[in-house]
């Protein structure tokens, strides 16, 4: 798996992003977000008060299959779903389910703090916990009266 | 096996079968199915689904085989969403003989492997051709 980086792979995604979504403003007009070919795995993005959760449908993929690394802003979700191979006297009827590697990257929304980030890979679906810094958490505002 | 890089897949959503008592979606998982003479064993992808919420059903040549998921917390609020979440549901028409007592089922890391022997009878069988 080594052979994936040899330079900074954030540097070079993140090069590649900007450069799309440079394309994409320009073909779509304004839109922030455009719609693009989704990569592998599918993420879905969530919140609560002091974290930020990105989850990933992986299944049979083991944990010591799995990488993911923070950088600034950027999660890198990266890794391999193997299916092994059965005997030779075996006739397949079905085969639907793929094997392969993937990676992918993830710019944050938000702020995160980069010493407390949790991964956990609960019955094939990983949940990456990320805990949001003081400063970008929300906070009620007390209005006095004057 | 050439190693390939995955592709992400839309779920394919169930069809609905009567009402379901509880709300949410259903979606088909995706299967392998291979047969050893022994036995036939199915592997399907079920994301979510632990072994303590999975049904398997086996009748008149019927198996259904459904996962049920656990909604994501609610106190939380989606950003984005990329995958739809719901239970995984499906059903084949079995054309061997199953011997209904040695039925296997197992599930790791979101895959359901079940290992259906067949019955003595269903078991290839060599046929010996006399010469007269």
């Amino acid at each position: 798996m080594a052979m994936f980086f040899n330079r900074d792979p954030f540097q070079e995604l993140d090069d590649l992003q900007r450069q799309m979504d440079r394309l994409f403003q320009t073909a779509v007009g304004r839109e922030r977000y455009p719609r693009r070919m989704g990569v592998y795995p599918l993420l879905n993005i969530s919140e609560d008060h002091d974290h930020l959760y990105v989850r990933a449908e992986l299944p049979g993929v083991s944990p010591e299959d799995l990488e993911v690394t923070l950088k600034d802003q950027n999660l890198l979700i990266r890794g391999q779903r193997k299916i092994p191979a059965e005997e030779k006297n075996v006739n397949y009827h079905r085969r639907e389910r793929e094997s392969g590697f993937f990676r992918r990257v993830l710019r944050l929304p938000a702020q995160v703090d980069p010493q407390n980030v949790e991964a956990a890979c609960k019955d094939g679906v990983l949940t990456i916990t990320l805990a949001k810094p003081e400063e970008v958490k929300p906070r009620q505002i007390t209005v006095k009266s004057a | 096996m050439t190693e390939q890089e995955l592709k992400p897949k839309v779920k394919e959503e169930a069809p609905v079968k009567g009402e379901r008592v509880r709300p949410g979606r259903v979606f088909i998982p995706a299967v392998d199915i291979f047969e050893t003479p022994e036995t036939l064993v199915l592997v399907a992808d079920m994301p979510g689904v632990s072994g303590d919420n999975v049904t398997l059903d086996l009748k008149d040549n019927l198996l259904i085989i459904f996962g049920q998921v656990n909604p994501s917390p609610e106190k939380e609020t989606l950003l984005a969403q990329e995958y739809a979440i719901g239970d995984f549901y499906r059903e084949f028409q079995m054309g061997e003989l199953i011997d209904t007592g040695k039925i296997e089922a197992s599930v790791r890391n979101g895959v359901l492997t079940l290992t259906l022997p067949k019955a003595e009878k269903a078991k290839p069988r060599r046929i010996e051709v006399k010469s007269g």
